[in-house]
């Protein structure tokens, strides 16, 4: 599905990765782990068209996607969320789900201005559909509220409701359960799963152990730049290598 | 039907009553100038307060529909309906072409460059005198017409600006609330999220400094018409300056919150006579004065309030 090969970014006098090459299978939870400062973040951010990176290729379903912006990339039905929550913090939780819905509509600046008959049927199908996602995720009792105004938690359910309503067939996740208490967390694995169920493949960088564990069928770990280990949950757990990475050498 | 056409509807009837009020007096001079610089206001209020893309160069805009439909029809004897559309397509293209470089800027950047961009313009008007008359002005520009009927009294030049600038009003309403309106809001936002999300907000910040434009060089056209004399003088950089004045003080993102702003700084002059010097201290003052303390615009700002008079007449000890 995503294949990632042989990455380099070089920033100034720093390699914040190097040849770093993984591929995710469609249809699975895959979490990308490594302790703070391993290059996770900036992975994602090559990998979303956010950073272009000093070398290597990123592949989407056999396409190449190296250089792409991300604007493109969501056409192509891949889609983030980020650590720090982005939302549209001046609209209501459902106008910001409706614009994830602006790649599955079209009218332009003169079919809206003029309201055209096919605009406004348009807009009450992304009206529809983007309720769908509120409830998917279980805010849907927020939809009228001015998204600025969300607690973290709901902001974050928001954020994924909005990268949902793009339809993509790949949601790369930065640190999901940053910032969320327990009881939130256990709610996000629910839903990850969920989304995992609705055949979207799943890419998340996360700090919180048990939640990677708990959920990913696969791992990738990074540290200092490179890839550590790659395996189950299991495989991962019992590796040497990942365990002194974690914990310093003896 | 909903409640946004209801309350377009009841503004539009105001609009078309009130020259009965007035009956034709010297106010109604003002309340033309009101209309047209309500279709201003909105331009730059879709790049500002829904695109949050600054510009300091909208009087170019403005001046160049003005001196474009001026010049074909004063010079060149064309006819004003033909003029008017041609001068805003043009207007609309430079914006476009303008608009791909200097809106990856951001910020005071942007802000630097626009401000070139209307500075420049300005220069242009006054230094082209074989086409522009220079510094003196571009006299002769007909009133328009529609078959033997002219537009030309207060009231007549009235109706015909405002049909114009409701139909902005109207249109610009309908996109504001549409998917275009939102992925501006986005952009404003946070262009990074609403990139992600599949928004080309490059194209889109092009897309609407080039409507802006459009609507601006209308603006200037029928402002041509109207006065029948065009001068560079009224398209500098002072005017770029009211302009954002307008749009900050009627409410950023408002539409008719910038009708609001245009209204007050069109007829706060006529109370002002006896400051007429000190005219941009006032505005600069306002501007500050509303930043402060009401951030949100008059069309925020004034139901806020309200609500707070209403509530400290309740009696719940802070008002």
């Amino acid at each position: 599905m995503l294949e990632v090969s042989g990455i380099t970014q070089i920033f100034g006098g720093v390699t914040a990765l190097e040849d770093v090459s993984f591929s995710i299978n469609r249809g699975e939870i895959t979490g990308v782990i490594g302790p703070n400062g391993a290059g996770k973040t900036t992975l994602f951010n090559i990998i979303s068209g956010i950073y272009t990176q000093t070398s290597g290729r990123v592949f989407l379903n056999g396409r190449e996607i190296s250089g792409l912006p991300p604007e493109k990339l969501a056409h192509l039905k891949m889609v983030r969320t980020f650590q720090n929550i982005e939302l549209f913090g001046g609209m209501t939780v459902l106008e910001n789900v409706m614009v994830g819905l602006h790649t599955r509509s079209s009218s332009g600046l003169l079919a809206c201005s003029l309201r055209m008959p096919w605009s406004r049927v348009e807009e009450s199908g992304i009206r529809e559909a983007a309720m769908k996602w509120l409830e998917f995720t279980g805010i849907t009792d927020l939809a009228d509220m001015t998204a600025g105004n969300l607690p973290f938690g709901k902001g974050r359910m928001l954020e994924i409701a909005r990268a949902l309503a793009v339809e993509p067939e790949i949601i790369l996740m930065d640190e999901p359960a940053a910032g969320l208490n327990s009881q939130e967390t256990l709610g996000l694995a629910r839903l990850i799963r969920q989304i995992r169920d609705l055949g979207i493949t799943v890419v998340l960088v996360e700090h919180d152990m048990e939640l990677v564990m708990d959920i990913c069928e696969r791992i990738v770990v990074l540290n200092l730049g490179r890839k550590l280990a790659e395996g189950s949950p299991r495989e991962i757990q019992d590796n040497p290598e990942v365990i002194a990475a974690y914990l310093g050498d003896e | 039907m909903s409640r946004d056409l209801l309350k377009f509807l009841a503004f539009a009837v105001l609009v078309l009553l009130a020259p009965l009020y007035f009956k034709g007096g010297y106010l109604m001079n003002v309340l033309v100038f009101v209309g047209i610089h309500t279709m201003l206001a909105i331009g730059l209020n879709l790049l500002l307060g829904y695109a949050g893309q600054i510009s300091l160069g909208h009087a170019g805009f403005f001046g160049m529909g003005a001196y474009l439909s001026g010049i074909l029809t004063a010079t060149y004897a064309w006819n004003p309906w033909l003029a008017m559309p041609l001068a805003a397509l043009l207007v609309g293209a430079l914006a476009f072409m303008i608009g791909f470089p200097i809106l990856k800027l951001k910020g005071h950047y942007l802000a630097m460059a626009t401000l070139g961009m209307g500075i420049i313009i300005y220069i242009v008007f006054n230094e082209t005198i074989d086409l522009t008359g220079g510094p003196s002005g571009l006299s002769g520009i007909p009133s328009l017409s529609i078959g033997t009927f002219t537009f030309d009294s207060d009231v007549k030049n009235y109706y015909l600006i405002w049909s114009i600038t409701l139909g902005t009003i109207l249109l610009t309403l309908n996109l504001a609330n549409s998917r275009v309106g939102r992925a501006l809001r986005a952009v404003h936002d946070s262009e990074v999220a609403a990139r992600v999300v599949g928004v080309n907000a490059r194209l889109l910040k092009v897309q609407i400094f080039a409507l802006s434009a459009v609507i601006s060089s209308v603006a200037g056209s029928l402002y041509a018409h109207t006065m029948t004399f065009v001068a560079p003088a009224s398209f500098g950089f002072n005017f770029s300056v009211e302009l954002l004045t307008m749009v900050v003080i009627g409410g950023l993102g408002s539409i008719y919150g910038s009708f609001l702003g245009a209204a007050l700084l069109t007829l706060l002059p006529e109370f002002l006579r006896a400051a007429h010097d000190y005219d941009i201290i006032i505005y600069g003052g306002l501007l500050m004065l509303m930043v402060m303390f009401m951030p949100g615009g008059l069309v925020r700002g004034i139901p806020d309030l309200f609500r707070m008079l209403v509530k400290g007449r309740g009696g719940d000890g802070h008002a």
